[in-house]
């Protein structure tokens, strides 16, 4: 989805933006060195690969995110998506794995993520430095949500945030994209479908009622 | 599929047909079926869906959560392999650096080519579409009318197994009873578009599909399709037998290994190969067609992809099914004194008059689908209803702007959770992460509705294609060089379509998502790039003169009249209807006229 609501950018203004959130993010990466990416190392499945298949990360590339990397990657997610009464964490599924396989990948989508991703955790942990004296990942519940409400809406972050709000709002897209696509994900948004039916009814009544069709 | 190697081919066969997906898949069945002894010839390698379909897998077990990759363009489960909008080692160019003025070719490599992923969509042409240039005085006529296709489209309708609903709209033709198997039950958003879209004139109704809602009655249509061929009839008896009814779960697109949705190698091949008269060749990529002293077909060059060795086989006719500019590729390839400018190609029109489908999209998020109940709306693995054009008395008085029809294809709902799902919340939720993130996705998950236009497309000079001067492919084949540009008629009528689809989800209480307001400059912004719904037909388009065509009605070359062209390129109007459907009705006609002629002693 992309909205309806956003102000249109002129060119100008878009342009400010993207070195704003540039500057930002070099001046950070000078913070945590050794951030930097080299490009992924595996190949592309190619057209024909094997489908009747079962893959998790890691299968088909090698992955890029150092056991501490990982850390902050997975309380990230946590902190996209926690545990409720309905579903576990993104991060107790290991969504933070899916996430180290996308920025992995041999695909220009995917690497166009991943230099910003590997830079935002490693602003995600310097941030938390900077304002609390320890890692992301060590973050108490209310530093985490401090930190979080800064980043969280891309049209309402400071100027000097800017940067890590895009790199925020990816990642809650790929934490989401990650999460609802597993087994628990799925459940919690009550997908009920993928199974065999000996036949096919239609829409309950009470959903009908409710779209007032009945 | 047992294919056997180029190796083990018979030197001679009656008929070589190129292609093995749905023109090729249909010519095999009629021909084979009749006695005819026929060589297919597919240039990807051989393909199961049976053993290779994914079913049931979920995206968690996908890399990249089943997300599309420049390998995988539908996805990581499309039944698409080897193919794709570039094959490795099988380039085509473009005549313009400008990508408005480029086309998009999409290409399949594997037993059953397209028809193993296809959205089975089988809307027959209608009376107008055969007669444009009659009615508006634009395009060409085809040398046929609806009448002269009719019975094919029936024939077709029961041997593959269409679902729909006879509902007598103006050129959207109905089935004879009993022909059409029942369709599946609407969905809530499909029935939401049809009570908040019938005010704005937006009729929708049941699309027709090839897919099985029911198993086919083996006992009583074998006589129907073959009446008077008893072996015929056992064969297709026990292939319609083995086929299931669709069991409501895994898209359509993946492949079917239970046979309910339609495949060119589980529906066509699988009885063409128990007739005996069927070899397969897969791995095979056709170069050119050869000529003998009289400047008659006698068979045809191959690339062994498997030894890389160039092959040859005889026949007394060859029936081209490669898909519409594969097929004229192999006419451009076919040079000789006779034809020093390709095959059939004397008045210069093989790959002119290239046309695909109108594309335009539209998505709008619907407050109304929010938080339903859950339920499972998997259905047929595809659409259940679309909307028809209804408006041809007023396109007809010019009002419109544009000449001829689009339908529109809509869907949504509580699909199967994708790499998508969940994403684009922020600026619907200012930012919620968290409890109240889990929520909000909870809340917009099934909410979001697309809308697409499937349109008809005017034939142009500017849009064609020939052979590259200068490249050629791994096999050192010379390769299709594009043109293509959309005329007026094309960029009003997507822009049409899109404000429509803004009327609608406005209607439906919705939010458009995205830019709504289309063609105010002029540049064309709504429409899709061209070859982007991957239904390009033309090519050696079919009609009264041989002057003006390239094959009679019959999809015969005008020029050498033991080759037949059974697969799009022949269409000299593009239609809104999805082509697959009259590709089967014309391949059946055009074999059934190849049978006759080869009995006559003719051919």
């Amino acid at each position: 989805m992309s909205s309806p609501d956003t102000p249109r950018l002129d060119r100008r203004t878009a342009l400010k933006w993207m070195l704003a959130a540039a500057a930002s993010l070099t001046v950070l990466n000078r913070q945590a060195p050794g951030a930097t990416a080299s490009t992924p190392s595996g190949k592309p499945y190619g057209a024909d690969p094997e489908l009747n298949h079962d893959y998790k990360p890691g299968d088909l590339w090698p992955l890029t995110l150092s056991d501490a990397q990982r850390r902050t990657a997975a309380a990230l997610c946590a902190a996209i998506i926690p545990a409720d009464e309905h579903s576990p964490s993104a991060a107790s599924v290991g969504v933070h794995d899916f996430i180290d396989e996308w920025i992995s990948a041999p695909y220009p989508d995917q690497q166009r993520d991943r230099q910003p991703i590997l830079d935002g955790l490693a602003w995600m942990d310097a941030e938390s430095d900077r304002r609390f004296g320890s890692k992301f990942a060590d973050l108490d519940e209310k530093q985490t949500s401090t930190l979080c409400d800064d980043l969280c809406h891309e049209p309402e972050a400071r100027p000097e945030f800017a940067a890590a709000a895009k790199f925020f709002a990816r990642s809650r897209d790929l934490t989401a994209g990650g999460f609802y696509t597993t087994p628990a994900g799925m459940k919690d948004l009550r997908y009920i479908g993928n199974l065999p039916l000996a036949e096919f009814k239609g829409p309950p009544p009470e959903v009908l009622q409710k779209l007032g069709l009945i | 599929m047992p294919a056997i190697s180029a190796q083990q081919a018979q030197h001679e066969y009656d008929v070589i047909v190129v292609g093995s997906g749905a023109a090729g898949g249909q010519a095999a069945y009629t021909l084979t079926m009749e006695g005819a002894k026929v060589l297919m010839l597919e240039a990807g390698r051989d393909y199961d869906p049976i053993k290779e379909t994914p079913m049931f897998q979920d995206n968690s077990v996908a890399p990249l959560r089943g997300a599309a990759t420049p390998d995988k363009y539908w996805g990581f489960h499309d039944a698409t392999v080897g193919g794709g909008w570039t094959v490795p080692g099988e380039p085509y160019t473009q005549l313009s650096n400008d990508p408005s003025l480029q086309f998009d070719w999409w290409r399949s490599r594997m037993l059953g080519g397209r028809t193993n992923h296809w959205a089975r969509h089988t809307l027959r042409m209608g009376p107008y579409d055969f007669k444009g240039r009659s009615r508006d005085g634009l395009g060409f006529d085809w040398p046929i009318s609806y009448a002269d296709l009719a019975p094919y489209y029936d024939k077709v309708e029961m041997l593959i197994g269409v679902y729909g609903e006879n509902e007598g709209f103006e050129n959207t033709p109905d089935s004879p009873p009993g022909v059409l198997q029942p369709p599946p039950a609407p969905r809530a958003n499909e029935l939401l578009v049809k009570k908040y879209g019938k005010p704005l004139g937006v009729e929708v109704i049941p699309i027709h599909r090839a897919v099985l809602t029911q198993r086919l009655d083996h006992e009583r249509l074998p006589a129907k399709l073959h009446p008077n061929n008893p072996k015929a009839q056992r064969i297709l008896a026990k292939a319609m037998s083995e086929r299931a009814a669709c069991f409501w779960a895994t898209p359509c697109h993946r492949g079917c290994s239970i046979r309910a949705a339609y495949q060119s190698n589980t529906v066509h091949l699988p009885p063409a190969l128990e007739t005996g008269n069927l070899d397969i060749v897969t791995n095979a990529m056709v170069r050119e067609v050869t000529l003998n002293a009289k400047g008659l077909a006698d068979g045809v060059v191959f690339i062994d992809k498997v030894t890389g060795q160039e092959c040859r086989v005889k026949a007394r006719a060859v029936v081209l099914a490669a898909s519409s500019c594969e097929s004229v590729r192999v006419l451009l390839n076919s040079k000789s004194t006779l034809f020093p400018q390709g095959l059939a190609n004397t008045n210069g029109l093989v790959g002119k008059y290239i046309m695909t489908t109108v594309g335009a999209n539209l998505s709008g998020q619907i407050p109304l689908l929010e938080n339903l109940p859950p339920h499972n709306e998997d259905g047929a693995g595809g659409a259940h209803m679309y909307a028809p054009w209804t408006r041809y008395a007023e396109q007809l008085t010019g009002k419109l702007g544009f000449a001829r029809p689009y339908h529109i294809e809509f869907g949504g709902g509580r699909d199967i959770p994708n790499s998508g799902t969940g994403t684009g919340l922020q600026h619907f939720t200012r930012g919620s992460y968290g409890r109240q993130f889990k929520a909000d996705a909870r809340r917009f998950y099934g909410s979001t509705m697309y809308f697409s236009c499937r349109g008809e497309m005017l034939p142009n000079d500017n849009s064609f294609c020939d052979l590259d001067p200068v490249v050629k492919d791994q096999w050192g084949i010379p390769v299709l060089r594009f043109s293509w540009k959309w005329s007026d008629h094309e960029t009003r009528q997507a822009e049409h379509a899109v404000n429509t689809f803004a009327d609608i989800i406005s209607a439906l209480g919705g939010k458009v998502l995205g830019a709504t307001k289309t063609n105010r400059t002029g540049k064309e912004i709504a429409i899709g790039k061209g070859g982007r719904v991957t239904h390009e037909v033309g090519g050696a388009i079919m009609g009264e003169h041989s002057r003006t065509s390239v094959t009679d009605q019959w999809c015969r070359t005008w020029a050498v009249k033991n080759i037949y062209v059974a697969d799009g390129a022949t269409f000299a109007s593009s239609a809104d209807k999805n082509p697959t459907i009259t590709i089967f009705a014309l391949a059946w006609r055009s074999a059934e006229h190849l049978l006759g002629e080869m009995k006559k002693g003719n051919i």
